[in-house]
C-alpha cells in the first residue's frame, strides 16, 4: 500500500482522537446519583428480617391460603371484574377521541409547517397554525404528567365513587399520552413520498390520504392497543381509590382482612390482565405486518 | 417546454446551488444532464417539476411563465409534470394499484380520492400503465413486497396515470444494477416517445447517457458547460466536466474501457427495448 492517501482532504480535517470524556462524565453522575437515591430513599434490606414483618407476612399467606372459591363469592366478583374491563375499554375510547383531534393539533408538519403549508401568508399560518399547534402540546403535556392515579383521585370528589371516575382518569391521563405518541408517529413518517405527491400536484387532503395516513395508521392502531393494555392494569390500581372494578373489592377484602378473598381476586386479575395482553398482542403482530 | 433564463438559486443558509443557467427544451425533446456530484443537477430538477423557487432568473414551463404565479396555481401547472426519482418514493403498505392511482390526485377531489382507497376509482388506467411497464400481475400486489426494479416500475406506471406532458428523471437508475438500469432508461424514452412526451433526465452514468439520449446537457459549478449533440461530446469536454471530483471518475474509466459496453455483454439492450 502507498503509503499517501490522494484523498483531497488537508490532514487537519482528520479527527484528531476518538476518545471523549463525556461516558466517564456520565458514568460519575450515574453512580453519584445512585448512591445519594439509596440513602434517601431508605433502602435496607434489613427491616424486612427485623420484628413482626415475617410474621405479618405469614399471616397475610396462612389467611390468603387456601383462596376463597365458593361459588357465591366467584358469582359476586363476576360484576366488578367485568366492570374493570368496561373501564379500560371506555377509558382508551375516550383517550382517543381526546389524544386524536390534539395530537393532529400537535404536529407541526400537519399545523403550519412544511409542504402543506406553502399556501397560507406568514401571519395565518401563526395564527391557525402555530398558537393551537403550542396549546395543543401544552394541554397533552397537563394530561399527561398528572398520574391516571391522581385524577382519578380528583374525578372520585368531583362525580362520586364508581366506575365513572375511573374512565375519565384513564381518559384524560392515556388521551395525553397518546396526543403525544400519535404525533411523534405523524412526524417520523418518510417525507419522500409525500414530497412526491406534492410534486405532481395533489392536493393537501390527498397528500394526507395517500402519503400520511397510510404510513401512519398501524403504529397508531398498535399503539392504542398497547395502552389499552396498560389500561386494563391501570383500572385495576384505579379501585382503590374508589373508581370501581377489581380495585375497589381488593381494597375492602384487605381492610377487612379477608385475605383468602384477595388472593382470589388476584388471581382473577392475574388472568383478566394476561389474557388482554396475549389477545392485544397477537392483535398487534398482524399489524406490524 | 421549458425556457430557462439566467436562472440562480441561492439556499438560505448562502449555498449557491444554481450559478445560472439558461436552457431551452422544445415539446417533445428527450435530453440528458450530467455532471459531477454537487454540480446542482437536483436542484436544478427541483426548480423544473415547480418545487422550489428560483432566486432570481426566468422561469417558463410547459409554455407559462410560472415566476408570477401563486402557490395555488403552481400546483396546477405541476400536474402537467411528472417526476420519477432515485428512490421510488412510494408508500409501502399501499397496494400497488393505490400507489399508482396517485398520480390522479392532482384532478381528483378529495371525497373521490378517499372513496379509491377503499374502492378504487378507474382501475382500467392503473391496469394499463402497469401493462405497459410490463408488470400487469402485480396490481393488488403489497408495494412493499416488490423488488427495487418492480417499485421503480410502479413508480413510472404512477407517472403514466398522471399523464403530464413533461417527465422527468432524477437519477432514476443510481439505485439499481446495470441490467435494469438500461431496461429502466429505455423503457421511459420509449414511453416518452410513444405518447410525444418531453423527456429530461439526470443521468449519473455518462455512458448511458451519451447512448441514448440525442441531446447531452452538461453541468458543472451551477452552471451550462456545455449542450451538445452525443457525438460531439468529446473526451476533453467529459475531462473537463468532472475534472476535480474523484468520486465519479469510475463513470470516466468505465467510458474509456474501449470497445465494449462497460456492463458487460448480459447488458445488450433487451429485445422490444431496442433504440
Amino acid at each position: 500500500m502507498a503509503p499517501e492517501v490522494r484523498t483531497g482532504v488537508p490532514a487537519d480535517r482528520f479527527p484528531a482522537s476518538a476518545s471523549s470524556t463525556f461516558p466517564y462524565v456520565l458514568t460519575a453522575a450515574f453512580l453519584g446519583v445512585l448512591a445519594a437515591s439509596l440513602y434517601t430513599a431508605q433502602v435496607n434490606p434489613r427491616r424486612l428480617l427485623e420484628g413482626d414483618t415475617l410474621g405479618n407476612v405469614l399471616r397475610f399467606l396462612r389467611g390468603g391460603i387456601p383462596p376463597n372459591l365458593s361459588p357465591t363469592f366467584l358469582h359476586q366478583m363476576l360484576r366488578p371484574a367485568l366492570e374493570t374491563v368496561q373501564i379500560s375499554v371506555m377509558g382508551t375510547l375516550l383517550a382517543v377521541l381526546i389524544g386524536l383531534p390534539l395530537g393532529l393539533l400537535a404536529t407541526s408538519s400537519l399545523a403550519w409547517s412544511g409542504i402543506l403549508h406553502e399556501r397560507r401568508s406568514r401571519v395565518g399560518r401563526w395564527l391557525l397554525g402555530f398558537v393551537p399547534y403550542a396549546a395543543a402540546r401544552a394541554v397533552l403535556s397537563v394530561f399527561r404528567s398528572i398520574p391516571e392515579y391522581v385524577w382519578a383521585f380528583m374525578f372520585v370528589r368531583a362525580v362520586g365513587l364508581g366506575a365513572f371516575p375511573g374512565v375519565l382518569a384513564i381518559g384524560v391521563a392515556y388521551g395525553g399520552m397518546l396526543g403525544k405518541v400519535y404525533s411523534e408517529i405523524l412526524e417520523g413518517v418518510d417525507p419522500k413520498p409525500l414530497e412526491t405527491l406534492h410534486a405532481s400536484g395533489a392536493s393537501r387532503a390527498g397528500i394526507v390520504l395517500y402519503g400520511l395516513v397510510p404510513q401512519a395508521l398501524p403504529s397508531f392502531v398498535s399503539y392504542t392497543l398497547y395502552r389499552w393494555e396498560c389500561a386494563i392494569r391501570a383500572s385495576s390500581i384505579l379501585g382503590l381509590v374508589g373508581a370501581g372494578g377489581l380495585g375497589q373489592q381488593i381494597e375492602l377484602s384487605m381492610r377487612f382482612f379477608q385475605f383468602d378473598e384477595v388472593f382470589t381476586l388476584l388471581g382473577l386479575l392475574f388472568c383478566l390482565v394476561a389474557s388482554v395482553d396475549f389477545i392485544s398482542g397477537r392483535l398487534r403482530a398482524r399489524i406490524a405486518r | 417546454m421549458y425556457e430557462l433564463r439566467e436562472v440562480r438559486k441561492v439556499f438560505p443558509d448562502g449555498t449557491v446551488a444554481l450559478e445560472s443557467i439558461s436552457l431551452a427544451v422544445g415539446p417533445g425533446e428527450k435530453l440528458a444532464v450530467i455532471g459531477p456530484s454537487g454540480a446542482g443537477k437536483t436542484t436544478l430538477f427541483r426548480i423544473l417539476n415547480l418545487t422550489l423557487r428560483p432566486t432570481s432568473g426566468l422561469l417558463s414551463a410547459a409554455g407559462v411563465d410560472v415566476s408570477g404565479l401563486s402557490d395555488d396555481e403552481l400546483r396546477l401547472q405541476r400536474r402537467r409534470i411528472g417526476t420519477i426519482y432515485q428512490q421510488q418514493n412510494l408508500v409501502g403498505r399501499l397496494r400497488v394499484i393505490h400507489n399508482v392511482l396517485a398520480g390522479h390526485l392532482g384532478e381528483w377531489s378529495t371525497p373521490r380520492a378517499l372513496l379509491s382507497l377503499f374502492r378504487p376509482q378507474e382501475p382500467e388506467g392503473a391496469r394499463r400503465a402497469l401493462a405497459q411497464v410490463g408488470i400487469p400481475e402485480k396490481l393488488y400486489a403489497r408495494t412493499d413486497e416488490l423488488s427495487g426494479g418492480q417499485q421503480q416500475r410502479v413508480a413510472i406506471a404512477r407517472v403514466l396515470v398522471q399523464n403530464p406532458d413533461i417527465i422527468l428523471a432524477d437519477e432514476p437508475v443510481s439505485s439499481v444494477d446495470p441490467s435494469l438500469a438500461i431496461t429502466i432508461v429505455t423503457l421511459l424514452c420509449d414511453l416518452a416517445h410513444e405518447s410525444h412526451k418531453t423527456l429530461l433526465m439526470n443521468l449519473h452514468s455518462v455512458d448511458l447517457a451519451l447512448r441514448y439520449f440525442p441531446r447531452i446537457v452538461g453541468i458543472r459549478d451551477g452552471r451550462v458547460q456545455f449542450d451538445l449533440a452525443p457525438d460531439k461530446v468529446t473526451e476533453d469536454l467529459l475531462q473537463g466536466l468532472y475534472a476535480g471530483h474523484q468520486d465519479d471518475t469510475p463513470q470516466l474509466e468505465r467510458l474509456h474501457d474501449g470497445a465494449g459496453s462497460p456492463y458487460g455483454r448480459a447488458c445488450r439492450p433487451l429485445p422490444g427495448f431496442g433504440k
